[in-house]
């Protein structure tokens, strides 16, 4: 493949939580500044910019956020790609270094999502005179959701944790549920989560259920935030100072699928197929083996969902995900860390940002500067995420060399 | 006995038992329940309508609590493997919406259900699993 290697130079994240005092394009101006300080540049070095926001794709968002921090006449890029949203925009970046066009790029992933209820179904509500009448590709007369299975997100996450448990033995509600219990511990040292707050197992398995085997501690809380990169290609970067070219980090590996057809995809999104693809593809492209990794920050929207993508990312052996969070494989003291930050369950999921946000991490221990949550000589680290429909990113970053 | 229509149009009713059909790739076998420009799978064109069985086994499913406005919970939402070929989602019925009673790989067959009642007195008719045995 051409192209040069492609540097993270800076990178930024704003707290998550909930932002009312202040609007999409403040918590976007915060991220985009913070990265570009962290790299010791300014807007007016960027080549090209690329904006993530899903539930704002069509507000212009990279515009927006140049009127706000610098019109210098880039190419922007708006996109909106599910939750795979923030890491596609970083992608629209990291083509351009490498397709030539650019020597530096800012990538910038935002969402406010409010209180934002449970996301998946349009509710629509009854509207004088009613008569059936079949609509739609599927000839349906009314709104199916509760009728004809769920389609709304704890559901469809938990019928992947449950397919995983009826082809695996060893899995189940306590294996999901110690799931969380980690990202909730986990999240206790990120000054930046949503939530810091530990829970025992005890606690998250009797709190509310909301779809079996998931209970709200097990699910992603709506939560508003932004996350940015600055990335540089080789050449320039060497034309950096010492400190620029010490501090960066290199992506050994930028990877994005989307579902092969598969047999069973057709009524039960397939989250495992095209993450399966994209591991295979970065570990590959990177020369890395899953147990070179120092740290996996992965898509867990809800604790089935990390679970089943300890498989996915080749993380323990086929089979095993429930024996590898039985014997505390990725806890920050186990045999791969997965979601020291605390992950979507505690961290949050701004759904734009998110994408960004876990390079940020990784990214920040790598360099040695994760402070209390700091995983130890870490060198080599693994970005997942998955948004429905679907599209997945799976990136590989390296402590550099320098 | 009023008017009935299929909650969707790969619910039959009106042809012995009530049961599911498919689109069929001629090309690829693979199976759609909505209408498709092309096979995803092959690309082909060509469809045929296939009738599906209505027995199969729970490949996963997850009781949910918390839904949308008007539908009564817990229920239990189902993923069916069709004997036979064919994978569809629907509510598990007939059964306690809780771990102890739903079990995976329980062996199910289709029922029906009214969903509701129009303003011309027309009933729409859902479909839904239910143990076997």
């Amino acid at each position: 493949m051409s192209g040069q290697d492609v540097w993270i130079l800076g990178t930024y994240m704003t707290k998550f939580g909930r932002h009312n005092d202040v609007d999409l394009i403040d918590l976007a101006a915060e991220a985009a500044m913070g990265a570009l300080r962290d790299g010791g540049v300014t807007i007016h070095d960027m080549d090209v910019l690329g904006a993530g926001s899903l539930f704002n794709a069509q507000a212009g968002v990279g515009q927006q956020l140049q009127k706000q921090i610098g019109q210098t006449g880039i190419p922007v890029y708006n996109v909106a790609n599910a939750c795979a949203t923030g890491a596609t925009a970083l992608r629209t970046v990291y083509l351009s270094i490498r397709a030539g066009e650019a020597d530096m790029g800012l990538a910038v992933g935002v969402e406010q999502m409010g209180k934002g209820g449970l996301l998946g179904a349009a509710g629509k509500g009854d509207r004088g005179r009613t008569v059936y009448e079949p609509k739609g590709r599927y000839g349906s007369v009314m709104q199916v959701e509760g009728l004809l299975g769920t389609g709304l997100m704890p559901g469809v996450f938990a019928q992947a944790g449950m397919e995983y448990a009826y082809e695996h033995d060893g899995v189940g509600f306590e294996q999901f549920a110690k799931v969380a219990e980690k990202n909730h511990a986990h999240s206790t040292l990120n000054p930046l989560a949503h939530y810091q707050k530990q829970f025992s197992l005890e606690e998250i398995m009797n709190a509310e259920m909301m779809a079996y085997p998931n209970t709200l501690l097990m699910c992603c809380p709506n939560t508003d935030g932004a996350a940015a990169v600055v990335l540089v290609g080789e050449e320039k970067l060497r034309t950096l100072s010492a400190d620029q070219q010490r501090r960066a980090v290199k992506i050994s590996a930028s990877v994005l699928t989307t579902d092969p057809w598969t047999e069973r995809a057709q009524v039960q999104p397939d989250v495992n197929t095209l993450t399966r693809n994209a591991a295979k593809q970065a570990y590959e492209t990177a020369g890395v083996d899953p147990q070179d990794l120092d740290l996996v920050e992965l898509h867990d929207c809800f604790a089935t969902a990390e679970l089943i993508h300890y498989d996915n990312l080749m993380l323990c052996e086929p089979g095993g995900a429930g024996k590898f969070i039985d014997e505390r494989g990725p806890w920050r003291d186990g045999a791969i860390p997965v979601n020291v930050s605390g992950g979507l369950i505690s961290k949050g999921h701004p759904i734009g940002a998110t994408g960004i946000a876990n390079i940020y991490e990784v990214s920040t221990h790598l360099r040695g500067e994760a402070g209390d949550r700091q995983i130890e000589g870490a060198k080599v680290g693994l970005t997942h995420v998955i948004g429905l429909g679907s599209a997945c990113a799976v990136h590989i970053l390296e402590k550099g060399a320098a | 006995m009023g008017k009935q229509i299929p909650i969707v149009d790969y619910l039959v009713l009106d042809d012995g038992e009530p049961h599911l059909v498919a689109w069929e790739s001629v090309d690829s076998g693979a199976l759609y329940f909505d209408r498709r420009n092309a096979d995803a799978k092959s690309g082909g064109t060509e469809f045929r309508r296939r009738r599906l069985a209505t027995t199969g086994v729970v490949r996963s499913f997850t009781i949910v609590h918390r839904t949308v406005p008007g539908i009564p919970a817990p229920y239990v939402s189902a993923l069916v493997d069709l004997d036979g070929g064919g994978s569809v989602k629907a509510n598990l019925v007939n059964v306690e919406p809780d771990p102890d009673h739903v079990k995976l790989g329980m062996p199910v067959r289709l029922t029906t259900f009214t969903a509701g009642t129009d303003d011309d007195g027309t009933e729409a008719i859902a479909f839904a699993f239910e143990p076997a045995n």
